[in-house]
């Protein structure tokens, strides 16, 4: 707590500088607990982590590109009940679409809790980053940002980023009371803040912060970044359309599939508490195999495996937020984000609907109306 | 493909649909074989997942049909029923299945002509679809 500690963060770059003003934000901003991703200190890995204690922000860093899970998840255990005292959480664009669409699934409340958001240039799947990390990973996420700042595609020591993030339209936060700006900034300088609500300014003000002005070169990466990703995601989708166009080619996409239902467990907005597939519904008696292996004379086992992914999108698909966890999940390399993305892009449409966009706006299968869809049940006879 | 039978899974509403096609059987108004009936108390209890397993295991079409809006005894089941077979379709649509392998209809009590021109009508419609290549074809 003493000057000096606080003199050496200062003086150094965008992490730390971070690092300072959640310090600040414990410390005076009535903040009682800060939810923020952070370099564990037993494995080489980045995970959300609860924070009361000011002096526990070293190892913090919100702009490390591993995406070990979708925090919205832990949002959502943390504000079940509205919350008795402020909680601020620091989270990912994509992970505060999800929680969106958990609030309005009522899994979540946002009374009490102040969404600070950060700029995302993407990040590595769960088995690249410690790869990429190496030994000294506060160094590589600084060493990341010089390269990504250059395109969606940089690759760093010959690894890829996610295909999620390359392909994602959303790198700066919405429904963020704070934003901290990585886009076309230099990070071996402070991160800048805005406040984007009365809550974030009333913030800014409580800690005796000015909003930093955004870089100057941030228009223009901006721009570059999403005519990338936008193009990269136009060719997913249409290779992804074509490799699964029917229900033949469907099955071929997900021949290795082994219901192991991870993909459903790492999806934020998989809002089931229970999922019927693990239930005794789908634990069915051993003569209902043999029966069902006599109709055809031949049974994939384990069963059901279509059945589960087309029910997860009936289920979901018009709350994908396109985070890509369900691919990082997969122990298979099953390509499940680029599937559920195009389903849910027609889902979507169909709806008028974007999952994540706004709090308002009714989760479409949550609401209806008297006079809507007559083709649903036009009588063509 | 003349002697093509098209098997259609209807999830019918006890308090509608199914009186109609009762009625349509009584009153000797010609009724396809094809259809094999699921008695629902609602549509609004008609979970996608019935709809998706029925076309899995080789179902050549699902006829969804319950009461008409405002006559639903549990208010908007029918409402919201029409939601869901509205997303069904436009996921099954992203696989190719043609949507008129799905039909939601209104069909009241007193309605037993209308339930037999619609299932004769899906009937013909199918036909000309061909039948669903998931009842013979393996599926995981
Ligand atoms: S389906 Fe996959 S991409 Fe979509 S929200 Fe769930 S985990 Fe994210
Ligand atoms: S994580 Fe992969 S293998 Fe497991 S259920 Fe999902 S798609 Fe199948
Ligand atoms: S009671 Fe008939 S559709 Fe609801």
């Amino acid at each position: 707590m003493s000057m000096t500690a606080e003199s050496t963060i200062r003086e150094n770059n965008a992490i730390t500088s971070a690092q300072l003003l959640f310090r600040d934000m414990l410390l005076e901003g009535g903040i009682t607990a800060l939810l923020v991703a952070q370099h564990l200190p037993m494995k080489n890995t980045v995970m959300p982590t609860l924070i009361t204690d000011p002096d526990e922000l070293r190892a913090v860093d919100p702009f490390a590109p591993c995406y070990s899970m979708n925090t919205a998840k832990v949002v959502s255990k943390l504000t079940r009940k509205s919350l008795e005292s402020p909680i601020a959480v620091v989270l990912r664009p994509c992970e505060i679409r999800a929680f969106v669409e958990l609030v309005k699934l009522k899994q979540g409340c946002m009374d009490n809790l102040l969404v600070v958001g950060t700029e995302c240039l993407g990040a590595y799947g769960n088995r690249d980053y410690p790869i990429f990390a190496g030994s000294e990973p506060m160094a590589a996420t600084l060493r990341f940002y010089e390269k990504a700042q250059g395109g969606t595609t940089a690759t760093v020591n010959g690894l890829e980023m996610a295909p999620a993030c390359k392909a994602c339209e959303h790198p700066v936060p919405e429904n963020a009371d704070l934003v901290i700006g990585v886009i076309g900034a230099d990070m071996n300088g402070p991160a800048s803040v805005t406040a984007k609500t009365e809550k974030g300014k009333a913030l800014l003000e409580k800690i005796g912060r000015e909003q930093s002005a955004q870089s100057s070169g941030r228009e223009a990466a901006l721009a570059k970044l999403m005519e990338e990703r936008i193009a990269y995601r136009d060719k997913m989708f249409a290779e992804t359309v074509e490799a699964t166009s029917d229900l033949e080619k469907l099955m071929s996409y997900l021949g290795n599939c082994i219901n192991c239902y991870n993909c459903r467990v790492a999806c934020p907005v998989c809002y089931c508490r229970e999922c019927v597939f693990t239930t005794d519904v789908f634990d069915h008696d051993p003569a209902q195999y043999l029966r069902w292996a006599k109709k055809k004379g031949v049974l994939k086992m384990p069963t059901d495996t279509v059945f589960y992914h087309i029910t997860r999108m009936a289920h979901m698909s018009l709350a994908c937020v396109g985070c890509g966890q369900c691919s990082n999940a997969c122990p298979n390399g099953i390509h499940v984000m680029e599937l559920f993305r195009t389903v849910a892009d027609e889902t979507q449409r169909e709806f008028g609907y974007e999952a994540g966009r706004s709090i308002s706006e009714d989760p479409p299968l949550s609401t209806f109306k008297e006079n809507e869809f007559p083709e649903v049940t036009a009588r063509t006879h | 493909m003349n002697d093509f039978e098209p098997v259609i899974i209807a999830f019918v509403c006890n308090w509608c649909t199914y009186t109609a096609a009762d009625l349509a059987g009584t009153s000797r108004l010609m009724q396809p074989s094809n259809v094999r009936m699921i008695r629902m108390m609602c549509t609004g209890m008609v979970d996608p997942k019935y709809v998706i397993k029925a076309l899995l295991e080789g179902a050549d079409a699902v006829l969804i049909s319950g009461c008409h809006p405002g006559d639903c005894h549990y208010i908007n089941g029918n409402l919201k029923a029409r939601r869901r077979v509205k997303l069904l379709k436009a996921i099954l649509k992203r696989f190719a299945v043609d949507e008129h392998r799905i039909k939601m209809t209104w069909i009241g009590a007193s309605e037993g002509i209308d339930f037999a021109a619609i299932v004769t009508g899906m009937v013909k419609e199918v036909k000309a679809l061909g039948p669903n290549m998931l009842r013979r074809t393996m599926v995981i």
